[in-house]
């Protein structure tokens, strides 16, 4: 699966511009389901035909970056967020626009409280422009981080794991999986990190039985880190809440009931400040039994996001378990 | 003009009746349909001539920002809450129009011979303030304006040089571009148009009109930020007056369709409109809920620049008033089902 990992985390789509991600998902599930389309609001749906319950799976493909804001006299460019962006994790960090324009964060100099982490405001993007008139973008062009995919041991390292590592977990049951009892849609959703909003919209589409998201959640596993029972390395982790949703008993149960019957190792996991898609999926139409399975990451929405290639490998295992029973 | 009307009109959010009957009057013979909806949208639709069976909304919302009565004391002042985002600089000495009476009211300030040291520099909260209406008591106040009474801003349009300066221009301005497009030549597809209610406090009139409609894309329409006061550094203006409509790319409610963005700017350049991209992140327009509606919407927002938004004087120039009705025409009639291919 590295391969496949390191091209899905590697390829450019911030949210609200998930074109370039979404072909390349397209062309790596295509050959293995019966019917691929894109909705209204651009999500990817892979659609593998069957009799039994309609069930959802849900990978959000869009990723953090910053938009260009304004284009100084000189050339600079200040930003503005897409989704949740530290001003800890942009300083030196390096950005990439949609054509492969590169530009580089700085940070204002002269501030009042210079020994204070910047605001955003106090940061701009160098895109090598001397002016206005010669700046490469423009206001409304949107950016992401830049850094390459790294491996170290089993531990997996890349910005945008955040959810890439779910869409890849989605990619791979597709390729692994032969036979289902059950009508599957796989949904990449768009717009996840902005307020999911492309998974509330494809979810109502589908009007599924069961939803399942799959994404990362954060560890309590690093040096005085605030407390939390999912570590890297355990397993993947069965959702029983987060600040956005309370997991459906039925879904949890089921996860952990596969899991345990097929000897994968996994955990449980009570988030307490984020959410995912499933928690919109819950929400549409007359409501959705939904869970999330999470794959456990340390520094999210940094650039270099860390999984377990394990907790990766049993993910895929604990879902194929889902897929090839009955519920 | 209808854009005089329409700013002069009484409308906070949850009490649009009045601009809701400028608009039926306005536009209905112009359209094909026209209902009230639960909420309290107008939602009208004008046929095209059939060459495309695209569903496409247009949305500007009726409601404007403004108070509420919540309570009167002894000495017959109303204690009033704001209805949507007030800033509370603005409402010590501000006239206002309180009830479908209109009655005259203003916030009064404490005379300056009066201030304490430090006092001028401190803003009042809204609870510290109240509306005098003239009441003598708490009786005659309640009888008045009892509670829950609406008052607006009691500011009157206005025609400068080539701007023009009046309350609410968020959204008449954007109401009175769409009844302009509504006045005009049919387009190749329904035009749908949503006068919406209740914006300026949560999306909520857009919401249900979108799902009501179900439409295949959508636009919202507007009165935006335009922000040139001189700054301290060179790091923003929202948009600029007079530099034509301004383009949302991303604001805090959506994240436009580029598709849509693309056929707007194509277009801008082709006709020769002048058009700008609103400084992304900030602000929220209908298109939030729109977008989120039902299977999703691809949606955009085109906005007339106005400076002071959200206050008594807001201030907008009918050159990009023109051009923002322009823009909207000349797009809409090259939009067809290709462009969301």
């Amino acid at each position: 699966m590295r391969e496949l990992i390191k091209k899905l985390v590697e390829t450019y789509g911030p949210s609200g511009a998930e074109e370039q991600i979404r072909d390349t998902i397209r062309a790596e599930v295509e050959p293995f389901v019966d019917e691929v389309h894109v909705d209204a609001m651009g999500s990817l749906i892979a659609h593998k035909k069957g009799d039994g319950q309609r069930i959802l799976l849900d990978a959000h493909m869009d990723e953090i970056g910053v938009m260009v804001t304004y284009v100084d006299e000189k050339g600079f460019a200040r930003f503005t967020p897409i989704g949740g962006v530290s001003p800890l994790t942009c300083i030196g960090s390096r950005v990439t626009f949609e054509d492969g324009k590169v530009g580089v964060i700085g940070v204002e100099q002269k501030r009042d409280d210079a020994d204070k982490i910047p605001k955003l405001e106090q940061l701009y993007i160098d895109v090598g422009a001397t002016g206005r008139d010669d700046s490469p973008v423009q206001v409304g062009d949107p950016a992401v981080f830049i850094r390459p995919f790294a491996a170290q041991g089993t531990r997996l390292i890349a910005k945008a794991m955040d959810d890439r590592i779910g869409c890849a977990v989605l990619v791979e049951i597709l390729r692994r999986l032969e036979e289902t009892p059950h009508d599957l849609y796989v949904v990449f959703a768009v717009q996840e990190e902005v307020g999911l909003r492309g998974a509330r919209t494809s979810a109502y589409g589908i009007e599924p039985d069961v939803g399942i998201a799959v994404d990362v959640t954060r560890t309590g596993d690093t040096p005085e880190a605030k407390p939390m029972a999912v570590k890297l390395g355990e397993g993947p982790a069965v959702k029983v809440q987060d600040s956005g949703m309370i997991a459906h008993p039925k879904v949890r149960r089921l996860l952990v009931e596969r899991a345990e019957e097929a000897g994968i190792p996994y955990q449980l996991e009570v988030l307490e400040r984020g959410t995912t898609d499933a928690a919109a999926v819950q929400l549409v139409r007359s409501g959705v039994p939904a869970g999330c399975l999470s794959i456990p990451c340390r520094y999210v929405h940094s650039p270099s996001e860390m999984v377990d290639e394990s907790d990766v490998e049993n993910g895929v295992r604990l879902l194929l378990e889902v897929l090839q029973n009955p519920l | 003009m209808i854009l005089r009307e329409l700013s002069d009109a009484f409308g906070v959010s949850g009490n649009e009746d009045d601009v809701r009957a400028i608009v039926l009057n306005a536009v209905r013979a112009h359209v094909d349909e026209i209902k009230i909806d639960a909420m309290g949208n107008v939602l009208a639709v004008k046929h095209g001539t059939g060459q495309d069976p695209l569903r496409v909304m247009l949305a500007a919302h009726m409601d404007e920002i403004g108070l509420m009565v919540v309570g009167h004391d002894d000495n017959g002042f109303l204690k009033v809450r704001s209805v949507g985002g007030i800033d509370p600089r603005l409402l010590p000495g501000t006239l206002f129009s309180v009830g479908p009476e209109r009655l005259p009211g203003v916030i009064g300030v404490k005379p300056v011979h009066l201030l304490q040291s430090g006092e001028a520099k401190k803003v009042s909260k809204i609870e510290d303030l109240a509306v005098d209406i003239g009441a003598q008591n708490k009786d005659e106040a309640e009888k008045l304006a009892p509670l829950g009474t609406y008052a607006t801003f009691a500011t009157r349009f206005r025609e400068l040089e080539s701007t023009v300066s009046g309350k609410a221009f968020d959204d008449r301005a954007g109401c009175a571009v769409l009844v302009e497009l509504l006045r005009g030549e049919p387009f190749t597809f329904d035009l749908h148009a949503a006068f919406t209610v209740q914006e300026e406090v949560g999306l909520r009139g857009a919401r249900v009109a979108a799902f009501a409609i179900d439409p295949d894309c959508a636009f919202a329409l507007e009165g935006t930020i335009a922000d040139e006061i001189p700054k301290e550094k060179d790091a923003s203006p929202t948009t600029r007056l007079g530099k034509g409509p301004a383009i949302t790319v991303m604001d805090r409610s959506f994240i436009a369709d580029r598709r849509l963005v693309r056929l707007l700017i194509d277009t801008a350049e082709d006709q020769d409109i002048p058009y700008q991209i609103k400084q992304p992140g900030l602000g929220g327009t209908d298109a939030g809920a729109i977008h989120l509606a039902r299977e999703g919407v691809p949606s955009a927002t085109v906005a007339v620049p106005s400076r002071y938004i959200h206050s008594p004087v807001a201030l907008l120039s009918m050159d990009d008033f023109d051009n923002t009705v322009r823009l909207m025409r000349e797009s809409l009639s090259r939009l067809t089902c290709d462009t969301l291919e």
